[in-house]
């Protein structure tokens, strides 16, 4: 024991840190802040320096070569002691370290620890969430799968639509003129040493501002922020009510540090390694590329946007976010802290969690894509087959060969892109039903070139009779006004 | 202290210091941008783009379209398989062609073609295209991309080497701009 003093000693002597770390360590907080919602930030770092370690381990075995990078991903997988246990907590280490740094910005968002004095603490957050962002997207590269090479062509067509610089974009982010080796390795330099240096440099300022300026109080309605006299309250607080960081507080952040690694260990174990899926090969085009699940949200909405709003939208929407998550601190730099006197930031939070949960829900079944196997997997249920003249039926033929099941559901299975057509005859005339058929619209090709008129006939047959029993499909009106003048029952001419 | 702006020989000599460095950073800094920018550089524009052969003309039947294998012009050595593309060639007749990329107009996701319905689907986020390439459905604004083609001695080739994307450096050369919506 009195060596490891010594020793101790010797180094303190020199390096002379033991006094400001323990000065650090010692600091009073406000005491209510030792709260478990106060954990999130201490958890992210954790998470991201189990990221570094569980990196280093990978860059190790992987080799970021195009033609070589996917095999040294199965040789990882399968050959490596244990490589599939480090490739899986580094994959939900990633997914972890998403939602945790998502969840304390909202949280710092929510107890107003943006405003006055720490606006630059949140700024040197907004540029952590980008690097974070980053970091999960060219790791997703580095997985050298289908999905990386397709999710790279469209991170490209994104760019490419900038203006003037789109063409110049395009070249610089892939290396080159195609996706291929020096794209790979570029996404390798930023994932391993330029996102990662920076990521360094900028926590440092995060966590030296968060050391000077004090945690940010438990906020209580009505204790208003002001530039003049904010500072002096605080420092009143903390002397008043406070507590030493260590160990008063920080027994929580290890405890849910702890808890969060855990669980990206249960998570490795149980769930294992994401991919790699297909190789990276171009010329298999039967893929159906997907993002990992924290940029599904972009994803469902570049396939839900008007197109014509799309490069607007996607060029401005991402400059208006960033300069709004930027702007934010010196939009509302003083007053209330307190969510219960901040209405608009509650309701945003809800509003952006249930968009962005909305939208992720949506891109895991695509409703907008057709199913591209439904024609040929997925038969006519019988109830549509049933009692039907034999017009009736080559018209079910023609509807399963001509692939509208790919978009259209029956009974319940087929694409979504559009209407299920269970009911079609009730909402369509039969002429209607042709030129839909022959000159689309709406969202729906034109069928004209790709039916002969006996195939029309048929299919629009087999249209008229998807209704339900009892209700009458949908005519035209003045069909109804001239029957009715010709003294027909209008009933007894059409089923 | 004395006057705050007199020149001290320390002084100047701690400017020219700074002056030195700032040069020498901007000698190297020349090297190291023009190494960064190469990719984007104008003596390599002319390189990407060439001629590359899809093969006989007898591969491809009159009236269908047919997925065609070439290698990028442009190949690094650790390319491996992604030096590799596809496109789709539609012969019209004769020597008459419609070469197109696979990469979707909207955002670059491999489009697969369905004799059957006479379009070409895009799995990502369902655009969709007549077999002449014309937008049909589904948020792409434009048509698929086409490559230039010629045919010579029998032998069909394209001219190829940029991916094609939206507003990327091909998109005026790979035209099929028309837009249309409802009518064929």
């Amino acid at each position: 024991m009195r060596l490891i003093e010594q020793i101790g000693e010797w180094f303190d002597r020199r390096l002379q840190v033991a006094a400001p770390a323990r000065e650090i360590a010692e600091h009073s907080v406000p005491r209510e802040t030792a709260s478990w919602l106060y954990v999130f930030g201490s958890a992210a770092l954790t998470v991201f320096l189990l990221q570094v370690v569980t990196g280093i381990m990978l860059a190790i075995v992987y080799v970021p070569s195009a033609s070589e990078a996917w095999n040294s991903l199965q040789y990882l997988n399968h050959g490596v002691t244990l490589g599939w246990f480090i490739r899986a907590l580094h994959g939900w280490g990633s997914n972890f370290m998403v939602a945790i740094v998502l969840i304390h910005m909202v949280q710092v968002f929510l107890f107003g620890a943006y405003k006055f004095p720490r606006e630059l603490t949140w700024i040197v957050g907004v540029f952590l969430l980008l690097m974070t962002l980053g970091m999960a997207f060219s790791g997703q590269v580095l997985r050298f799968d289908q999905d990386a090479y397709w999710g790279l062509g469209i991170g490209a067509s994104i760019a490419s639509r900038t203006p003037i610089l789109g063409a110049a974009l395009v070249k610089l982010i892939l290396g080159g003129p195609i996706i291929a080796g020096a794209t790979l390795s570029r996404f390798f330099a930023l994932h391993v040493f330029v996102i990662p240096g920076l990521l360094i440099g900028f926590v440092s300022l995060h966590l030296l501002m968060v050391i000077k300026l004090g945690i940010n109080e438990w906020p209580m309605p009505g204790r208003v922020v002001r530039k003049a006299t904010y500072e002096k309250q605080y420092h009143e607080l903390t002397k008043k009510d406070g507590a030493p960081f260590v160990p008063y507080a920080v027994w929580k952040d290890m405890f849910f540090a702890g808890i969060v690694v855990l669980a990206i260990g249960v998570c490795a174990v149980v769930f294992g390694p994401f991919g790699p899926t297909g190789q990276p090969d171009p010329t298999i085009i039967q893929t159906v590329p997907k993002p990992d699940y924290f940029f599904l949200w972009l994803y469902a909405v570049l396939a839900l946007l008007p197109p014509a709003l799309e490069t607007v939208a996607i060029l401005g929407g991402s400059v208006v976010v960033i300069g709004g998550l930027l702007l934010l601190p010196f939009l509302s730099g003083e007053g209330e802290k307190s969510w219960r006197r901040r209405p608009i930031a509650v309701m945003s939070i809800m509003l952006i969690a249930v968009a962005l949960g909305t939208f992720t829900h949506l891109a895991g079944y695509s409703p907008w894509s057709p199913e591209m196997t439904a024609w040929s997997g997925e038969p006519v249920p019988e109830k549509f087959l049933q009692a039907r003249t034999a017009l009736e039926r080559k018209g079910a033929v023609v509807f399963q060969a001509k692939q509208c099941r790919n978009c259209h559901a029956l009974g319940g299975s087929g694409g979504q892109r559009g209407p299920e057509l269970d009911a079609v005859a009730t909402r369509l005339t039969r002429d209607q039903l042709i030129r839909q058929v022959l000159q689309g619209g709406g969202n729906m090709p034109a069928y004209g070139n790709n039916l002969n008129p006996a195939e029309t006939t048929a299919l629009v047959a087999f249209l008229e009779t998807l209704h339900p029993a009892g209700q009458r499909p949908a005519r035209d009106a003045s069909q109804a006004a001239v029957e009715t003048q010709n003294g027909e029952n209008a009933a007894a001419t059409r089923p | 202290m004395e006057n705050d702006n007199a020149i001290t020989r320390r002084g100047l000599f701690m400017k020219l210091g700074i002056l030195f460095n700032g040069l020498v950073a901007v000698v190297l800094a020349v090297p190291i941008v023009r190494f960064l920018m190469s990719a984007v550089a104008r003596e390599h524009q002319d390189e990407y783009l060439s001629w590359v052969t899809l093969g006989p003309v007898g591969q491809f039947p009159e009236g269908e379209t047919r997925l065609a294998t070439f290698r990028s012009p442009y190949v690094t050595p650790t390319d491996g398989k992604t030096a590799d593309t596809v496109c789709w060639v539609r012969r019209i007749a004769g020597e008459q062609f419609q070469i197109f990329a696979v990469n979707c107009a909207h955002l670059g996701c491999p489009v697969r073609w369905f004799p059957q319905s006479g379009l070409f689907l895009c799995p990502c986020h369902g655009g969709a295209y007549y077999r002449d390439g014309k937008r049909a459905a589904g948020p792409p604004e434009r048509g698929l991309f086409t490559y230039p083609y010629k045919v010579e001695n029998g032998v069909v080739s394209i001219e190829a080497g940029e991916l094609p994307t939206p507003g990327g450096p091909s998109a005026a050369n790979y035209k099929n701009r028309e837009r249309n919506g409802s009518c064929v």
